[in-house]
């Protein structure tokens, strides 16, 4: 009988101990999007699997070193800052890991290894923490370090691409159909199809080769398909478009990014592009079928533009907050790329387009703001 | 532009989001009744405004809907007893509103005067507008979607402002909530019969009910009760989007009529008035049984409730009471809440009383709790996409952090709805509108310190 009370005095003790419970209060809203920072971040990491995985199978081992160097760099750099200046370690976030990833997405396919960790560090540190990290940088820290390595080691960055045969780094499923000298179209496929683009007028002066040939071999649906499916020379990450897209259809699917900035950006230069070559049409245009179309999607499809547009251009702090401010700013980075696609001493132009409009964000926020309600009357309001 | 019309014309109003509604829990069970409790704490505040002054003292005995506290001043609103018993005190007591709030004690004794009474049903519309106001007035009625504004306040816009449409608000665009669109599936020729009362208190000849698509059934009972009392002429049912906040005041108007209540205004300003489903219930009953507003409908959910559901319940009852009633939860509850899971107020206590206000209680388990650090903000916009105000609210809570009071004024802290749709979907975890709140709290005692 005692033992019975005691038992349950220990119960109703235990029980008014449950029953002075300690509730989580907090202001409202109590439920959250499953999506924070750390699954967006992985989410985005995910979505650039299959370019590169792509570019294990296409470039072999040296792209796979450079990958996982570069991912690996980003990640010590980030913890060994975030140790020594005794900030809370978040170098496991996905952010490093994304930056690094894009980094090494944006070297050619045979450049060293530790090059690409020399820029992971210097977008790391220098790009993104020194700024005041993730959310304080003004420049995409991938593109930032891609400009930091074309300054700093120009030949490993512009010149040593990645051989498909003996002279051959577009691809071996280009053939000569046009009938070109072989001089002239080993010219034009030992280089990425955008260089050959600018270097065709060269091309055909130096090698005697007829433009028709010329434009013909580059415009050729062989070569447009390369482009698409991705056998074909360029940075370790951007050759594919087929890849890029089923990754940019998931981010789409999954809401991080919106079509705004990629639309617009792609839908600029293919707009801009259109109108340039009506104007100056290419030497021996008139003799190809369809030259604007192919024209058109030869650019789009071609350097880093669809890896740009989708991928970089739409990261989250830099670029504007507003839909109209995205607009504006893809389209920035459209007419940016265009410009140094045509008149530029470089063959592509994607990433500093977006580098500039970058710069360019801050002022787009200030200004562009969305309309608060209630703000202006609407002529229905007024009846 | 024109494709974005086109946008907006399905949409209704700018922004928004789609949390995971979660209404299954409770979505279709018919309403049950909770029992009367031993004792109510029936507070004197249950509304906005100031609280009602008691009239009744220690020792009395009050019968069930007796005047226990009237409306102290025009914004406020009486009070009645839930139950038939005796005042044993008048004393401060946690509510939702408070950790202290005055509250009428009564425990429950003798008999059911008003609950035995044959309902006497008068041929209201013979009845004056004033008559009718002043009936609504008496009973006490509040708005019930949450807000708790006195409705009789509401009913009679000041002189020079003209209304032409009554707006029926049975959005329920809150997650977890079935508590109207049971009320509309259930009693859609009553609700019919208040909208009617409330038109004609208004003297307005057009009422539009607003419903999300989500609730078929209640949009087929309503529209079936509106052809079938022959009334498509003055009301009408507009199904709209499911998406959050579709019941907030300015943007179900939007939505309905194509007009903004200008910044700082009121729905009166652009000829509108909107009241809750369970409001125009209430109104019904307080004009057609003269019966004080003493109980009303709720709904009991969330993960760990054995047995989620829609209940009638008397004002004054305590979230323990309820839940000792319906069995209880599966779990410890980590988080109570009153009213939804986007607006709701988070509970310190299950002795907390049922208040004219109150649509829900949710209990959350641990897993269901978000209790994450913040983070900086990325800049991501999506909260500039979400805000239904057209507001910056990354910018807005930047600037309430580090103390930019100028900033934060430029950007409009006050157009804010309080819907919370930024902190729901800001990836960096920031409690955005808890920023804000601090922010308008800032200028406020600024602008009083000038």
């Amino acid at each position: 009988m005692a033992e019975e009370n005691t038992t349950n005095e220990k119960e109703q003790e235990k029980e008014k101990g449950s029953s002075k419970l300690e509730y989580v209060l907090s202001i409202a809203p109590h439920v959250r999007s499953s999506q924070s920072v750390f699954t967006v971040m992985w989410l985005v990491v995910i979505s650039l699997l299959p370019a590169t995985s792509y570019s294990f199978y296409l470039f072999g081992l040296n792209a796979v070193k450079l990958v996982v160097g570069a991912v690996i760099a980003a990640i010590a750099s980030e913890a060994l800052y975030q140790l020594l200046m005794k900030k809370k370690m978040t170098a496991l976030d996905g952010s490093a890991v994304i930056t690094g990833l894009l980094l090494a997405m944006n070297v050619p396919p045979d450049a060293p290894v530790w090059m690409v960790c020399i820029g992971s560090a210097f977008s790391i540190i220098i790009a993104k923490q020194l700024f005041g990290g993730l959310g304080f940088n003004i420049f995409n820290p991938a593109l930032a370090a891609r400009a930091f390595l074309m300054a700093s080691w120009p030949v490993h960055m512009t010149t040593r691409w990645h051989q498909f045969s003996q002279n051959n780094i577009i691809s071996q499923m280009i053939e000569n159909s046009a009938g070109l000298p072989a001089s002239a179209f080993d010219a034009i496929t030992s280089a990425t199809p955008l260089a050959s683009l600018k270097g065709a007028s060269k091309v055909i002066t130096d090698f005697g080769a007829s433009a028709d040939g010329v434009i013909q071999t580059l415009l050729s649906p062989q070569l447009l398909k390369s482009l698409f499916i991705g056998n074909i020379g360029g940075c370790l990450g951007e050759t594919s478009v087929l890849f890029l897209l089923i990754g940019a259809l998931f981010l789409l699917w999954k809401r991080i990014i919106t079509w705004h900035i990629p639309v617009i950006y792609m839908a600029t230069v293919a707009v801009f592009m259109a109108l340039y070559y009506t104007v100056y049409p290419l030497p021996g245009a008139e003799s190809i079928d369809n030259f604007l179309p192919r024209i058109v999607l030869f650019h789009l499809l071609s350097g880093g533009l669809v890896l740009g547009a989708f991928f970089m251009a739409t990261d989250m702090v830099t670029s504007p907050v507003t839909h109209k401010g995205m607009i504006i700013y893809a389209a920035g980075c459209g007419i940016i790329t265009s410009i140094i696609r045509l008149w530029g001493g470089y063959p592509e132009g994607v990433s500093y387009s977006i580098l500039l409009m970058n710069a360019v964000v801050p002022l787009i926020d200030r200004y562009i703001k969305p309309k608060v309600f209630g703000t202006t009357m609407t002529a229905k309001t007024h009846k | 532009m024109l494709f974005r019309g086109f946008i907006r014309g399905f949409s209704g109003f700018k922004g928004g989001i789609h949390p995971p509604e979660n209404k299954f829990f409770s979505e279709g069970k018919e309403f049950s009744y909770i029992s009367i409790p031993h004792t109510c704490f029936i507070p004197l505040q249950q509304h906005l405004g100031k609280p009602a002054k008691p009239v009744v003292e220690e020792g009395q005995s009050v019968e069930e809907g007796q005047l226990i506290a009237e409306a102290d001043g025009f914004i406020s609103a009486n009070v009645h007893s839930s139950v038939p018993g005796k005042v044993a005190g008048i004393r401060s007591h946690p509510t939702v509103y408070s950790t202290r709030t005055q509250c009428v004690i009564i425990e429950t004794e003798g008999a059911f005067s008003a609950t035995s009474k044959t309902s006497q049903v008068e041929n209201w519309e013979t009845l004056s507008r004033e008559e009718l106001l002043s009936r609504i007035k008496d009973a006490g009625i509040v708005g019930l979607g949450g807000a708790a504004f006195p409705t009789a306040v509401k009913l009679s816009p000041p002189q020079g402002k003209t209304i032409d449409t009554l707006i029926v608000n049975g959005a329920e665009c809150e997650p977890y909530l079935t508590v109207d669109d049971m009320l509309m599936r259930t009693f859609p020729g009553e609700i019919l019969e208040g909208i009617r009362v409330t038109m004609k208190v208004l003297g307005v000849d057009k009422a539009i009910i607003g419903i999300e698509k989500n609730k078929p059934e209640a949009i087929a009972n309503l529209k079936h009760a509106i052809t079938e009392n022959k009334l498509s002429h003055s009301i009408a049912l507009v199904a709209l989007q499911t998406k959050y906040p579709q019941g907030a005041e300015k943007q179900l108007i939007k939505a309905l009529l194509g007009r903004e209540v200008p910044s700082g205004g009121l729905p009166m300003d652009v000829r509108a008035v909107v009241q809750n489903v369970g409001t125009i219930y209430a109104i019904r009953e307080a004009v057609l049984f003269k019966k004080p507003l003493y109980e009303r409908y709720i709904t009991v959910s969330g993960p760990i409730v054995q047995k989620p559901g829609n209940y009638k319940v008397r004002l004054g009852t305590r979230i323990s009471d309820i839940l000792d009633e319906i069995g209880g939860l599966t779990e410890e509850p980590a988080k109570v809440i009153m009213g939804g899971p986007m607006c709701g107020i988070a509970l310190d206590s299950l002795e907390i009383p049922i208040v004219k206000g109150t649509s829900g209680i949710l209990f959350f388990g641990k897993k269901n709790v978000y209790n994450d650090a913040y983070l900086p903000c990325i800049r991501c916009g999506r909260c500039v996409s979400a805000c239904p105000a057209g507001l910056l609210p990354c910018d807005l809570s930047v600037a309430v952090e580090r103390g930019m009071n100028d900033a934060l004024e430029a950007l409009k802290p006050f157009d804010c709805i309080m819907c919370g749709s930024c902190t729901y979907v800001c990836p960096s975890r920031r409690p955005i509108s808890h920023f804000i709140k601090l922010g308008q709290q800032r200028l406020k005692s600024r602008s009083a310190a000038k």
